[in-house]
């Protein structure tokens, strides 16, 4: 019993430091967030408890329309990096020449400040000297200029592109590793009985897959829910709010206009969503490798 | 071609296929990178002309010198991020090494729980918490300095740090801390002397990824906790170059590829232990 008391106490020595700080910077914000949300904390000295009012304030059509928006976002966002996730490491499992070098250009958007791709991509969407609206000119897809990031239909499907880009690659290379841990004997058997490579693609590789693919996209869901750099910096949520997301709204609400207690509810109610992502993907998680101690 | 596996033989038309999906993958990651490496060796006058041309004429590097003079400060929004980037890895390994290692070797009650804390606050972004850590900066009195960048993207890289390490520590054979216990040594010493020279591959790998993520992601609480041009780091000292009548694309991209410059050789040097770092955490052992 000795030993094991001691134990116990050397680990929580070196966990505290740890825990104390995360229990600082996230723990207690996070408890703030939630008092804040019932007052109408602001610039002003004073603060007063003002109860329900904040979370009555946001539930209006706008704020409807805005959550509404965050989910198809999201969903479009999560799906297409996962179908070209599956894409991109099916290609770089290939046994062709000069697949390492392909995968290390794999990694530039993951490894570049996000602020920089963004950059990049915002020139691409210019609509009078950009390359994406240039290049659909001299293919005559379009007959005159597309400013991309005015109009609200083309801005949320932009940043979307733009949030696909950034996640695209590790989405890969986990796809990869995952692709990789399936037994080659399973490949050579079905190869020895005949079967194609697409075949064996399709029947072996992808249904392995699939625990991967629900991991991944839960915790992709979570990660884009989150997604703030794209859109601020592209649209800041415009033209006219269509590509205001939650996390847009809040910062607008919070920061821009100094509303803290109305901008504190909005966050709460982020978090709300957030644990239910957080506690679907642990129920997952779970499920797929039940044998797992954590 | 000679000692290639059967299986991994390919037909002509598998190949064109393949490089053709593999052609097709990489310009969707890369064409931001060649276009915007093309604008930043286009003179100004022809970057707002049209048509769209893809190829720059008179090709020119006059960019990457005039980005130094047109927002002078530009060396020190780099050095700003990597400095801010290096403060927030040493403070992550130090609280990360000895964490990831209680939970990796100790059982001990509440483990679980605490293990899915730390994933938790992973999920949660900075921007939800932003207002009362804004406060928090305030009262602490380090808005507007370093420490308002470090401190929150310090805590937000710990989760993920902890994750990876603890899966590479686990690995590591649990007969090496009873055998030093054997021989009379402490705790301390076990992880000073046995574990962490073990674990150092482990730790480089989690020291390069917190430096990636710190470097990558400063964008938030810059924005929000600093006003202050000395201490801006890189993606936000890159407004600089919107002028108030136009955006100086050319050098905002030269300086954009300066400013990446050191986190490409970092990943091309690095390269190995990343890929294998990256998913050591990620696929189940």
């Amino acid at each position: 019993m000795g030993v094991q008391r001691s134990n116990i106490i050397f680990a929580w020595i070196l966990l505290l430091p740890a825990v104390l700080y995360v229990a600082v910077i996230v723990a207690y914000p996070l408890v703030e967030t939630f008092i804040l949300s019932f007052t109408d904390a602001s610039l002003r000295k004073v603060t007063n408890w003002v109860g329900w009012i904040n979370y009555e304030k946001i539930f209006n059509a706008t704020f409807a329309e805005v959550i509404i928006r965050t989910f198809i976002w999201t969903f479009f966002s999560v799906a297409l990096k996962m179908i070209i996730g599956t894409f991109g490491a099916a290609m770089l499992n290939t046994a062709v020449p000069g697949r390492s070098l392909f995968r290390l250009l794999t990694m530039p958007p993951w490894v570049v400040p996000m602020a920089i791709g963004i950059f990049m991509w915002g020139w691409m969407y210019n609509g009078q000297f950009g390359m994406i609206s240039g290049m659909l000119q001299r293919l005559g897809l379009v007959d005159g200029p597309v400013a991309f990031l005015a109009y609200g239909g083309t801005a949320f499907w932009a940043t979307i592109i733009t949030d696909v880009w950034i996640g695209v690659p590790l989405v890969t290379i986990y796809f990869l590793a995952a692709i990789q841990s399936i037994p080659k004997d399973l490949y050579e058997a079905a190869w020895t009985d005949g079967a194609g490579r697409f075949y064996r693609f399709r029947r072996i590789t992808l249904p392995l897959m699939v625990p991967s693919i629900i991991t991944m996209s839960m915790l992709s869901l979570i990660a884009t829910f989150n997604s703030f750099d794209i859109i601020w910096i592209l649209t800041q949520g415009g033209p006219s709010g269509q590509t205001t997301t939650m996390i847009i709204d809040t910062y607008q609400t919070a920061i821009g206009s100094k509303k803290y207690g109305e901008g504190a509810a909005r966050a709460v109610l982020i978090c709300i969503f957030l644990s239910a992502f957080c506690f679907a993907y642990f129920r997952v998680t779970r499920r797929l490798n039940p044998e797992k101690r954590a | 071609m000679k000692n290639t596996p059967m299986i991994d033989r390919y037909r002509w038309w598998e190949m064109v296929f393949i490089y053709l999906g593999i052609a097709v993958f990489l310009t969707f990651i890369l064409s931001p990178f060649v276009e915007g490496f093309l604008v930043s060796l286009k003179p100004l006058s022809q970057l707002f002309s049209s048509p769209y041309r893809f190829f720059p004429e008179n090709a020119s590097f006059e960019a990457y010198r005039t980005m130094w003079i047109s927002v002078p400060g530009f060396a020190r929004y780099i050095f700003n991020s990597f400095f801010i980037s290096i403060v927030v890895t040493v403070i992550v390994l130090c609280l990360v090494v000895p964490a990831s290692y209680a939970f990796a070797k100790f059982e001990f009650p509440g483990m679980g729980i605490l293990l899915g804390a730390f994933l938790t606050v992973n999920m949660f972004s900075g921007a939800v918490l932003l207002i009362p850590l804004f406060r928090l900066m305030r009262s602490m009195g380090v808005l507007n300095t370093y420490f308002a960048m470090i401190v929150p993207g310090v805590a937000f890289l710990i989760p993920s740090a902890i994750w990876l390490l603890r899966t590479y520590m686990i690995r590591i054979p649990q007969e090496l801390n009873e055998a030093a216990y054997a021989d009379g040594a402490s705790h301390f010493y076990t992880l000073r002397r046995v574990i962490l020279p073990i674990a150092m591959p482990g730790i480089i790998v989690v020291a390069i990824t917190t430096f990636i993520g710190a470097y990558a992601q400063q964008f938030i609480f810059a924005l929000t906790f600093n006003s202050k041009s000395e201490y801006m780091p890189l993606p936000v000292g890159l407004f600089a170059y919107f002028g108030k009548q136009e955006v100086i694309w050319n050098e905002l991209m030269a300086a954009s590829f300066v400013g990446i410059a050191p986190a490409m050789v970092i990943i091309f040097f690095l390269q190995r232990y990343l890929v294998g770092g990256l998913t050591a955490g990620a696929v189940k052992q």
